[in-house]
């Protein structure tokens, strides 16, 4: 291990790297802070060009943007009440009114604080957890990572429907469905393609997440027609005030920010759960902990009810990597762009990319301490002038997004239908959206499509046709239950609890 | 009776996933393989049936949470005008070239969704796309084909 973290440093620490978490960290906290653009779309438009880089160093330069993201996101949260992420709503409760009470700068570095020690705290115990988990997920057949997959797309389902589950499950098919175009992996069957050979290596993963997300989101804006940025242009940078933290602020943080690290880095890895999920648990969970006093204070400026969503979302982005890295099935929306992008460069993430790829595997969980640093350095000084970004007119902003999308597909296929094909998509991305069907679930299945058929084709084949592979292992029969709990719940949920 | 946007857009998908199933069963799978445990055509058939399923049961199930839009406040124009330039865009790109037709682009759609502060217009386009090209062509290498440029004698 101490080999592993080695190496992990002198990648990390190679000037390049550096650079690459810089850039990374401004940039996601840059798109992060507009609102509607969230650590996807800022992943996703960074996808085209990490293609030009190594493995490690684009997969450094993603993270950095995810947690820059995050950050941005609960800028926006607190200056204008508009979070740029469903991982910032809760930071908004309380940082929102901080801020109307001339306290924004406080409240810019509690978040910045929060993160950062959320963010270290986790990229510790990722550390420490990555590796043994890696070792256990080696005794993972594929009746069980065929039963993970399930399990994560109807968690990431449940998660991300917020009461429309049956939608997310149809968003599930259409992503697997979409996965499905192009040749059959093994025996190079050409299916859906309607003999149009633009179609035969199958839809493009940048593709298709620059048009659900890039595309789709800017099309949105306009579509709905509120411009949050003219909100935005009221706060003018006297309001901010200073961003010194008193003694008791200060005391308040240390104890609210461990426990809301363990709470985040757990939900983290859960599949499905990520930042929301978590941020909302150590809102709630933070409110039970402290006295009535405070509890009063809670969604009237609290320091604590600011401190712990912040740090909680911050410690499950490095948790959501645990599933990504150790049995390369992402944990969130996030994550699974993160797991396109490393099968585009080549690499199978799972309990082999410790022991194949060592220099990834720990040059990542290392530049994740890093970023985090470098965040802090960076958003700290810089908070009166990033504040500036959330005045960008949209009229500039949205074309420019659309250029971006445009571009980076041209540049991977060089041919219009590709760039109609991504057009198509957003279209009715746009739609879907519009009527609450979520995307998130639609990604996750579209990158977990071909992986899932392939473990689904070595289960069936070892039972010759028989679906008992999915109760013979106790390990699958588990996965399965707790997939019938989920449904089982949102079944309850949706319809028999009213 | 009124159908909620959501049913109808389920019911799209139901049609939707019985051609992708009928589509399916139309698969050419090699005739070792037509009895096999698994070919070609399994995963996409199953996946047929799961898109029936979940939307016929959306469509017979009441609505627990329907959603509320107001159409009304929609902007259909701008939206629509972005599309179509978005897909003339995608139609000029390798004809007249990268740099006119992004250049084109982007003026239009600042245009269209009301901008009118014309030297940032002209800055965030043709000044904006050349930087961005000569990162791309010459500092990337990345090729790209403009016969634009290559008419006017500025790209070999």
């Amino acid at each position: 291990m101490i080999e592993g973290i080695l190496i992990g440093l002198e990648t990390a620490f190679s000037l390049k790297n550096l650079m690459m978490v810089m850039i990374g960290c401004f940039a996601g906290t840059i798109i992060g802070m507009l609102p509607g653009l969230g650590p996807m779309t800022a992943i996703a438009l960074m996808i085209p060009i990490t293609y030009g880089f190594e493995p490690s160093t684009g997969l450094i330069l993603m993270a950095g943007v995810y947690y820059g993201a995050v950050f941005g996101g609960s800028t926006s949260s607190i200056l204008i009440n508009a979070p740029g992420i469903p991982g910032t709503v809760a930071t908004s409760f309380d940082g929102y009114p901080m801020a109307q009470q001339g306290k924004a700068g406080k409240a810019l570095a509690i978040a910045a604080y929060s993160s950062f020690a959320g963010g270290t705290i986790a990229a510790i115990f990722l550390l420490i957890a990555a590796p043994s988990l890696s070792k256990v997920s080696l005794a993972f057949r594929s009746p069980d990572y065929f039963g993970l997959m399930i399990l994560g797309l109807t968690a990431v389902s449940a998660f991300s429907a917020k009461g429309h589950f049956l939608k997310a499950m149809m968003m599930v098919v259409l992503g697997l469905m979409l996965a499905s175009v192009g040749q059959d992996t093994l025996s190079d069957i050409p299916r859906f393609t309607f003999q149009n050979m633009n179609l035969s290596d199958g839809i493009s993963f940048v593709l298709v997440v620059m048009a659900t997300f890039a595309m789709s989101e800017a099309l949105t804006i306009i579509f709905k027609a509120n411009d949050p940025t003219r909100v935005a242009k009221q706060i003018s940078l006297s309001q901010l005030g200073s961003i010194k933290l008193d003694k008791t602020e200060t005391k308040k943080m240390v104890t609210t920010i461990p426990r809301s690290s363990v709470l985040g880095f757990v939900i983290g890895v859960l599949p499905g759960a990520g930042s929301t999920i978590a941020s909302f648990l150590a809102y709630g969970m933070e409110r039970n902990f402290v006295n009535d006093e405070e509890k009063q204070k809670f969604g009237k400026g609290s320091v604590n009810g600011l401190a712990a969503p912040e740090t909680a979302n911050n410690a499950a982005c490095s948790g959501s990597f645990v599933p990504l890295l150790t049995l390369g099935i992402p944990g969130s929306g996030t994550t699974a762009v993160m797991l396109g992008a490393l099968l585009g460069f080549g690499i199978q993430p799972g309990p082999r990319l410790y022991q194949t790829n060592p220099e990834i595997f720990w040059s990542v969980i290392m530049s994740m301490y890093i970023g985090m640093v470098i965040l802090l350095i960076l958003n700290l000084p810089l908070i009166p002038y990033i504040a500036r970004v959330l005045a960008t007119p949209r009229t500039f902003l949205i074309p420019l997004i659309l250029f971006f999308s445009v571009t980076g597909i041209y540049l991977m296929s060089f041919n219009n239908f590709d760039i109609y094909m991504m057009i198509g998509i957003a279209v009715v991305a746009t739609i879907l959206r519009l009527y609450d069907f979520p995307m998130p679930p639609l990604i996750l299945a579209f990158v977990l499509g071909g992986l899932m058929e392939e473990n689904l084709r070595r289960s069936l084949l070892i039972s010759d046709g028989s679906w008992t592979f999915l109760w013979d292992r106790p390990l699958t029969l588990i996965i399965m239950l707790i997939i019938l709990t989920i449904i089982g719940w949102q079944i309850y949920g949706s319809f028999l609890k009213k | 009776m009124k159908i909620s946007p959501s049913k109808i857009i389920s019911l799209l998908f139901f049609i939707f996933s019985g051609f992708y199933l009928y589509t399916a069963h139309q698969i050419q799978v090699f005739t070792f393989d037509e009895n096999a445990a698994f070919n070609a055509k399994t995963f996409p058939i199953y996946l047929g049936y799961a898109g029936l399923v979940f939307s016929a049961l959306y469509i017979i199930l009441p609505e627990t949470k329907p959603s509320n839009i107001d159409l009304k406040v929609l902007d259909y124009k701008k939206t629509i005008t972005l599309v179509i330039l978005m897909i003339l865009y995608g139609l000029t790109i390798l004809r007249v070239g990268y740099f006119l037709s992004t250049s084109i682009f982007l003026v239009l759609s600042y245009i269209v969704l009301g901008e009118r502060k014309w030297i940032w217009i002209f800055i965030l386009s043709f000044p904006f796309v050349a930087i961005f090209m000569y990162l791309l062509h010459g500092l990337l290498n990345i090729y790209l084909r403009d016969p634009f440029l290559q008419f006017i004698g500025i790209m070999g």
